[in-house]
């Protein structure tokens, strides 16, 4: 093996790499939001006792969980449209697939967090005349996030890197735009190989900046 | 038509939380069971609750005095029976299967009751992530809806009613097992309570950490506020009650002043359980 490096392909098309990695954050964007919004009313209707909430809850964990992502996409992407009358554009596709599947994630983590509360905690609230939903907000929430996040943080570097599922519809992001550079003149090892290194230095920053989070909410214990 | 009949009785009972009979004891409890599954834990008790009356319910663990308690702020709801606060009913009563009137409460109904009844639990269940100052506040912002201000300024009066003005910034984590409960007595107080239950405040306490509760209680009694106590603590019982409750099996097995129950108690299980407490006496 004896390879020349040739990154001149990569430096040449620094509006294809732009346009991508802005692809792949608006994707994380969209996920990390909706993903975690979704899965916190999933993980409360896990914890519902109620079974009407609780059994479609569980559905939906299931099925998002036990199905892979790409399917998804590609399922909501070439399937949907041929069933409902409606088009869909592929970040649409990419963006539901990863969502959904993230809801059903940290959905299970929510559940978890708010269960390991001590029921004196929800009794202490109560006691002092406060809702269920207060209760939740001001008392319980705070504290099991707290104790979430660094399961929540492993899920947003997940999202993230799910992101690239989103180039099987064509979608462009990150993994995409390598795609077409290491196409140009035939050189997928520069072209993957920054592609690799700016997922690093997105992801990088990021994961230290929520141990520093999860240091200053450890501040009162 | 059964069903209106029924619910013209319920809107009866169920005159509006405001309308405050001053006739009427404080507390009325009826008839009240509660059961967990198969397990009935309170078999039928009745109390009249007058203003000012300091009960301390004695019994040994497993008789139910805890759970009663409970039942008295709807932290467990009852199976069966009626509790009235000051003349009103709680709860709205309708036809339940096999047309039996059941119980039903509203959780709006019962965040007023809770208000209106404080409880000081074993465990304190302060919270966490607050500060000593934040837990007395936070009932009176989020429930009452007070401003901030005024809250903090309610919130250090009734920190230093408890001796604790100076640790209004610190965290529960900080705080020994005595001030943490000194703290949670301070966070039902600022909510004005007609009624205060107290659930085994000092059996979670280091033996040398209970004489701070105890003297707090106790100033609260001279205050004249209206108190019902479960304690193990008999020595303080008979210099704190009024009233003495001994429950065993889920009913209230025998009541009187404390000099009846405890210096002179009529019928053998109390005795026994006395002579138990007792038992290591010098």
């Amino acid at each position: 093996m004896n390879h020349q490096w040739n990154f001149s392909a990569v430096w040449d098309n620094p509006e294809a790499l732009l346009a991508g990695a802005a692809g792949t954050l608006r994707i994380f964007v969209i996920c990390l939001v909706l993903g975690l919004s979704l899965g916190l009313l999933v993980g409360l209707g896990r914890y519902s006792k109620r079974q009407w909430i609780y059994i479609p809850a569980s559905v939906f964990v299931e099925f998002f969980r036990n199905t892979p992502v790409l399917v998804q996409i590609l399922w909501f992407y070439f399937a949907l449209p041929m069933l409902a009358p409606f088009e869909i554009s592929p970040l649409m596709a990419a963006a539901l697939g990863i969502s959904l599947n993230s809801a059903a994630f940290s959905g299970e983590i929510f559940r978890a967090g708010i269960q390991s509360l001590e029921r004196g905690q929800w009794e202490g609230a109560q006691a002092l005349g406060m809702t269920q939903a207060q209760a939740l907000r001001r008392i319980v929430l705070p504290q099991a996030v707290k104790r979430m996040l660094p399961a929540l943080t492993n899920r947003a570097i997940e999202i993230f890197k799910m992101s690239t599922l989103a180039s099987a519809v064509a979608y462009v992001e990150l993994l995409q735009q390598g795609k077409l550079i290491a196409s140009l003149n035939y050189n997928p090892i520069e072209a993957y190989t920054v592609i690799a290194l700016l997922f690093f230095a997105f992801l990088y920053p990021l994961v230290q900046a929520t141990y520093a989070l999860e240091r200053k909410l450890r501040q009162g214990d | 038509m059964p069903w209106s009949a029924s619910c013209a009785r319920a809107t009866d009972d169920h005159r509006p939380m405001t309308a405050t009979d001053t006739s009427a004891p404080k507390l009325r409890v009826t008839g009240l069971r509660k059961h967990f599954g198969k397990d009935e834990v309170i078999r039928g008790i009745d109390l009249d609750v007058a203003p000012g009356d300091r009960i301390a319910i004695l019994g040994a663990s497993g008789s139910g005095k805890s759970t009663f308690l409970r039942c008295l702020n709807f932290m467990e709801k009852p199976s069966a029976g009626r509790i009235e606060l000051a003349g009103s009913m709680v709860g709205a009563q309708r036809p339940g299967p096999g047309g039996r009137l059941e119980t039903v409460y509203t959780e709006r109904e019962l965040t007023q009751v809770r208000q209106r009844v404080g409880m000081v639990f074993q465990q304190f269940n302060l919270f966490p992530h607050m500060t000593a100052i934040g837990n007395v506040m936070e009932g009176l912002r989020t429930v009452k809806g007070m401003d901030r201000a005024a809250a903090e300024a309610k919130a250090r009066a009734q920190l230093a009613r408890v001796g604790l003005e100076d640790k209004a910034d610190t965290y529960p984590a900080r705080l020994s097992g005595g001030q943490k409960q000194r703290v949670a007595i301070a966070r039902a107080l600022a909510m004005e309570p007609d009624l205060l239950l107290l659930d085994e405040p000092t059996s979670a306490l280091d033996p040398e950490l209970v004489g701070e509760v105890l003297r707090t209680i106790r100033t609260l009694a001279e205050e004249g506020r209206t108190m019902l106590l479960v304690t193990h603590e008999l020595g303080f019982a008979y210099h704190f009650a009024n009233r003495i409750l001994f429950i065993a099996d889920g009913v209230i097995h025998e009541q009187g002043t404390p000099d009846e129950v405890l210096k002179n108690p009529q019928r053998p299980r109390t005795q026994a359980f006395l002579a138990r407490h007792n038992e290591f006496h010098f």
